[in-house]
């Protein structure tokens, strides 16, 4: 019996190592000043702490964090609205064909997004939104649809349909219904969507890249892409630089962390 | 008063609808357009002229010794990388499930990655798989290797150019931090299974005497195919579109060893403006993603009822 425990907890102990040596390279590199990541060994701690990587790397990406934030916010805002209302007709108002229409709009989330970026980039050229930051926050709301109205969806389905065909009896329409009854019991998805979107819109990449073409309007992750430059890596740098862009969405992991497994799996459809 | 409800419900999802009609299958259908044509030149584009020519641009790609590069990288990558990301998943689970104090701490610790961007993930791998100038001077774990007295054991990883047969080594450093990346989110798929497997079969195979070990096999395996199968479709179709990752680590590689899809048409659309090709590629991409993904959807859909 104890041999057993002493054995898992031994693989455990082996597998958070492998975790958590991404992390130990990140924070040791990032604080080492220029001079040692040349001559001394980055599987040391630093022998002098610096803050000079991670001041530069702010400087270069402080200003791409800011529209990280420009972004993600107003997105994940607008994405939980949408998603919810939806959520509510999918689950609640039964008409024909609803399944199959879903089933569509579900597709929506798997696609490569190489197959509709030309096209989307050629729009919003036209809409005179290519390369802004609102253009990117019009993609992410777009094609967040599926993945907020299915999790809205799956949680309304959990609420009996007697509380809203009471509400309907009791002559509150269709919004009312909506304001009064689901919505005040909507926040445990509301959390769970926000946090999936966040996290998601923050960390994207492609549509960052192939949306926003000038540096300044650049969100972060692409930002922290393009510090590589050309010539010698200045790692320290590089590092704070991913650490930067990391933190957001890691402090929200650590706050929230039940709600954000509750998105992973509302991802993997069968929830 | 119903029927009214129904009125308004569908008219408040229509834009949803339409937004999705004109973004998913609008534009799919605009970039097959283009990759039947022959806009392969800004020139073209700038007059607004191209012309239809069949499958040309498919033709080509399967001719082109770089885009098999990527198809073999990409087969590759997604057999090894689902069999790490779901076997390491399947330990994390059953080692979490065991219930053992602090189950919590290193369940939290294991998902963690999946909270932080492919690109950050590829930034910082690459940095330990940086494998400085050998054999004098090596870098990243090369480095540890060599402190380690294993100096057979450093290598190029995702600079160099040899293969076995059409397996490109170099992709085993890409391999590595993706399943870094998502083992987590595997684990957290079977450990939502494990829970959900009632205790009293596991009480009476234990009464009747079997192994843990056995119990796991016999019982626990079987009720969790459905998990396998999730797994694998989630994970493959990440597999298949894979960009951001590679993008950060190592982009092509030398010999284009490390080169995928995603890649190729990113660079053929937006720095050679060649957008046939790029289509054509998206296409392509579209179509694997499509035979993992349909079915998966349709028998999820008919289960609900």
């Amino acid at each position: 019996m104890k041999i057993r425990e002493f054995f898992t907890y031994f693989l455990l102990a082996v597998i958070a190592l492998f975790i958590l040596i991404p992390i130990y390279v990140l924070l040791a590199t990032t604080f080492k000043p220029l001079e040692e990541i040349g001559i001394s060994d980055m599987w040391k701690l630093p022998a002098n702490w610096s803050f000079s990587g991670f001041i530069k790397a702010f400087q270069k990406l402080g200003p791409n964090l800011k529209n990280s934030f420009y972004l993600t916010i107003p997105a994940t805002i607008i994405s939980a609205f949408l998603g919810s209302i939806n959520g509510y007709v999918f689950s609640k108002v039964r008409f024909k064909y609803a399944n199959l229409i879903f089933t569509l709009i579900l597709f929506g989330m798997f696609i490569p997004y190489q197959s509709v970026l030309f096209p989307l980039i050629r729009f919003l050229q036209s809409i005179k939104l290519y390369g802004t930051i609102p253009g990117l926050i019009l993609v992410h709301v777009v094609y967040g649809i599926p993945i907020t109205t299915l999790i809205f969806r799956n949680y309304y389905s959990e609420v009996p349909d007697e509380l809203v065909e009471a509400a309907y009896m009791d002559g509150a329409g269709f919004f009312k219904t909506y304001s009064k009854v689901l919505f005040p019991i909507s926040i445990p998805a509301f959390v769970v969507v926000i946090i999936w979107q966040f996290t998601n819109i923050w960390n994207e990449f492609l549509f960052a890249v192939t949306v926003t073409s000038s540096p300044d309007k650049q969100p972060v992750t692409v930002a922290l892409v393009n510090l590589a430059g050309s010539q010698v890596v200045e790692w320290n740098v590089q590092m704070a630089g991913a650490l930067i862009t990391a933190l957001p969405t890691l402090v929200v992991y650590v706050l929230l962390g039940k709600y954000f497994i509750r998105g992973l799996l509302a991802g993997s459809v069968k929830g | 008063m119903k029927k009214k409800n129904v009125i308004i419900g569908i008219f408040v999802i229509l834009p949803s609808i339409i937004a999705i009609a004109i973004f998913v299958y609008g534009f799919i259908s605009w970039t097959v357009r283009v990759s039947f044509s022959n806009w392969n030149s800004f020139s073209k584009l700038l007059r607004g002229v191209y012309k239809f020519v069949g499958f040309r641009n498919y033709e080509r790609l399967f001719q082109d010794t770089r885009f098999q590069t990527d198809l073999w990288n990409t087969l590759f990558f997604t057999i090894f990388f689902l069999f790490g990301a779901i076997s390491l998943g399947i330990l994390m689970a059953i080692l979490i499930d065991k219930g053992l104090k602090g189950s919590k701490f290193f369940q939290n610790i294991f998902l963690f990655p999946m909270a932080i961007s492919f690109v950050v993930t590829g930034t910082v791998w690459s940095w330990i798989f940086a494998p400085g100038t050998l054999p004098a001077n090596p870098q990243g774990l090369n480095l540890l290797f060599q402190k380690l007295g294993l100096d057979n054991f450093m290598w190029g990883w995702y600079t160099s150019t040899y293969s076995l047969g059409k397996f490109n080594v170099a992709l085993i450093a890409v391999i590595i931090a993706a399943v870094w990346q998502l083992a987590g989110y595997t684990m957290a798929m079977y450990l939502a299974g494990l829970r959900g497997i009632p205790n009293d079969i596991i009480e009476a195979a234990k009464v009747d005497g079997a192994s843990e070990w056995k119990i796991f096999w016999k019982i626990k395996m079987p009720l969790l195919k459905p998990i396998t199968l999730s797994a694998l479709i989630i994970l493959g179709h990440i597999s298949l579109k894979i960009f951001d990752l590679v993008f950060a680590m190592t982009g092509s590689g030398p010999n284009f060893v490390t080169d995928v899809p995603a890649i190729y048409m990113f660079e053929l659309t937006f720095r050679s403006n060649r957008y046939a090709m790029g289509s054509a590629i998206a296409i392509i991409m579209l179509l694997f993603v499509a035979i993992v993904i349909i079915p998966y959807l349709v028998s999820s859909m008919r289960g609900e009822k």
